[in-house]
């Protein structure tokens, strides 16, 4: 059941994109039927699949470094209590400037290669995740700590043992959202200014009225969003399997 | 055994107050060495911070003295068993007995914590994470860990409250045998528990609150249920918290 309700959404969105296409009338240059799309991803196929994995690529090193200084920030706002007087206005600041804003200041600094495009989606998931990661360190049940106490625990030992482990389910919530912006990041940075991936090829289509191109690039782009959500979420709740919220 | 050089602490609370709320005002009472005093108070009465304020988790106090008979101070030589469990979810149950060891970046000793897990009857269970444990074997994990500390004071708020009534009982059992020779205070709401348990018991009553001592059945603990004095006892012990809640009306 699990696999067959995905199927059944899916070919039911085709359907209804069909039918859409054939009430409407729409020519192909507007939308393309389902069935041209499917031949555009056949056809193309080597090109889609070559960009896809730039991209790819790029979503995956945002994650990994966002994630990387997400929880390095949350836990020096945890446990260095001065640093939260200065950090925190940081963070809020790099929450408030729309981080689109910023991708063509990126792609002048770090170039048209991957760096910038790695840094957007980076910075996109940065705040996410230290929000979730410093809030589940902040709300360490009482109890615990009171028995750190009386056991002798120091500050350090009872970071290590007792808040990081209570936080890492609201750190993982962090990083479901996380999954889900990264690729965001990732697209827009290439839209600004790129030369591979699959946001230039769509634009790069696009100005070639490769309309079904464009869209097979979508639906790839899709199917790895969905891909690494569903990746990323199994392997919490399996690392996780102590915690009922997950 | 920590009884070997057991000594007394003595409680004193001219006064302590939380912003306007005075809780208590001229407290006053000795907790005697390897033996059980028990708390006795309705909730909400301030038992949970008077035992707090022994295990040094109040911070910022004045006008509370806590002295031992020995003259050494008591921090560090108490430890804590509350109400919930605490157990940590994310480790074994032998990890979480070995807890203490690891927050104070000592080796653990692993064959005595499995030896204190096997008298509390879990011997099973070490490897289990404790959401496979039910409420009355994660309280004796709890135990054992507490036995662990091999303080020799034990701090025990309402630790078998939220039990079933069985459970409960097998735990009282289970807790007066195994803290022999330690000197234990136990808070509790149970007239029933403070007369099974206590060498001394203390009712705690009224805003600010009063201490009052109470006559105690003779007898090893933990005595028997079929004893007729802790039925009697227990009927006095609840009229007296009975009045003593009329005084402060509905």
């Amino acid at each position: 059941m699990k696999i067959i309700r995905p199927l059944i959404i899916a070919i039911l969105l085709i359907i209804i994109w069909q039918l859409i296409v054939s009430i409407s009338n729409a020519p192909p240059y507007i939308l393309p039927t389902p069935r041209l799309v499917l031949e555009a991803l056949i056809g193309r196929g080597d090109i889609i699949i070559q960009h896809a994995g730039v991209t790819l690529t790029e979503i995956i090193f945002g994650l990994l470094l966002g994630t990387l200084l997400g929880s390095f920030s949350a836990l020096t706002l945890s446990y260095f209590r001065p640093a939260r007087q200065w950090l925190m206005p940081i963070l809020v600041i790099s929450q408030a400037i729309p981080v689109f804003a910023l991708a063509p200041v990126l792609v002048l600094w770090l170039g048209y290669g991957m760096l910038s495009k790695v840094a957007m989606a980076t910075l996109i998931i940065y705040f996410p995740v230290t929000a979730a990661f410093y809030d589940g360190l902040r709300r360490t049940e009482f109890g615990y700590l009171d028995l750190a106490k009386t056991m002798n625990g120091t500050r350090w030992t009872t970071l290590k043992y007792i808040r990081i482990p209570s936080a890492l389910p609201a750190l993982a919530s962090g990083l479901r959202v996380a999954t889900a912006t990264a690729p965001i990041g990732a697209i827009v940075g290439e839209w600004v200014g790129s030369s591979e991936g699959l946001g230039f090829l769509m634009l790069h289509a696009n100005g070639r009225m490769q309309i079904d191109v464009m869209f097979a690039a979508l639906l790839v782009l899709a199917v790895i969003a969905v891909a690494l959500y569903y990746s990323v979420n199994a392997g919490l709740n399996r690392l996780l399997l102590w915690s009922p919220s997950t | 055994m920590p009884s070997k050089n057991a000594f007394s602490i003595s409680v004193t609370a001219d006064r302590l107050a939380f912003g306007n709320n005075l809780l208590f005002e001229n407290i006053k009472f000795v907790l005697p060495a390897a033996e059980w005093t028990c708390i006795l108070g309705p909730s909400g009465v301030g038992k949970t911070t008077l035992l707090r304020l022994i295990a040094n988790l109040v911070p910022n106090v004045e006008n509370v003295n806590i002295t031992c008979s020995d003259g050494i101070s008591v921090d560090g030589r108490s430890s804590y068993m509350a109400q919930q469990d605490l157990l940590l979810p994310w480790v074994s149950v032998l990890d979480n007995v070995m807890l203490g060891a690891k927050l104070r970046s000592e080796n653990a000793n692993k064959s005595e914590a499995i030896e204190l897990l096997t008298r509390v009857g879990l011997a099973k269970n070490i490897h289990d994470l404790p959401s496979k444990l039910s409420g009355g074997m994660r309280q004796r994990v709890a135990l054992a860990r507490t036995l662990m500390e091999n303080r020799p004071i034990v701090l025990m708020d309402e630790p078998f409250s939220s039990l079933d009534a069985i459970s409960r009982v097998r735990m009282q059992d289970m807790a007066a045998e195994l803290l022999e020779g330690h000197t234990v205070l136990l808070v509790t709401h149970d007239p029933m528990e403070a007369l099974r348990l206590g060498d001394y018991i203390h009712v705690l009553s009224g805003r600010p609150v009063k201490l009052d001592a109470v006559r105690c059945p003779t007898g090893n603990r933990p005595r028997d249920l079929h004893n007729p004095d802790l039925l009697t006892g227990q009927a006095d012990l609840l009229a007296q918290l009975a009045s003593a809640d009329e005084f402060e009306g509905p």
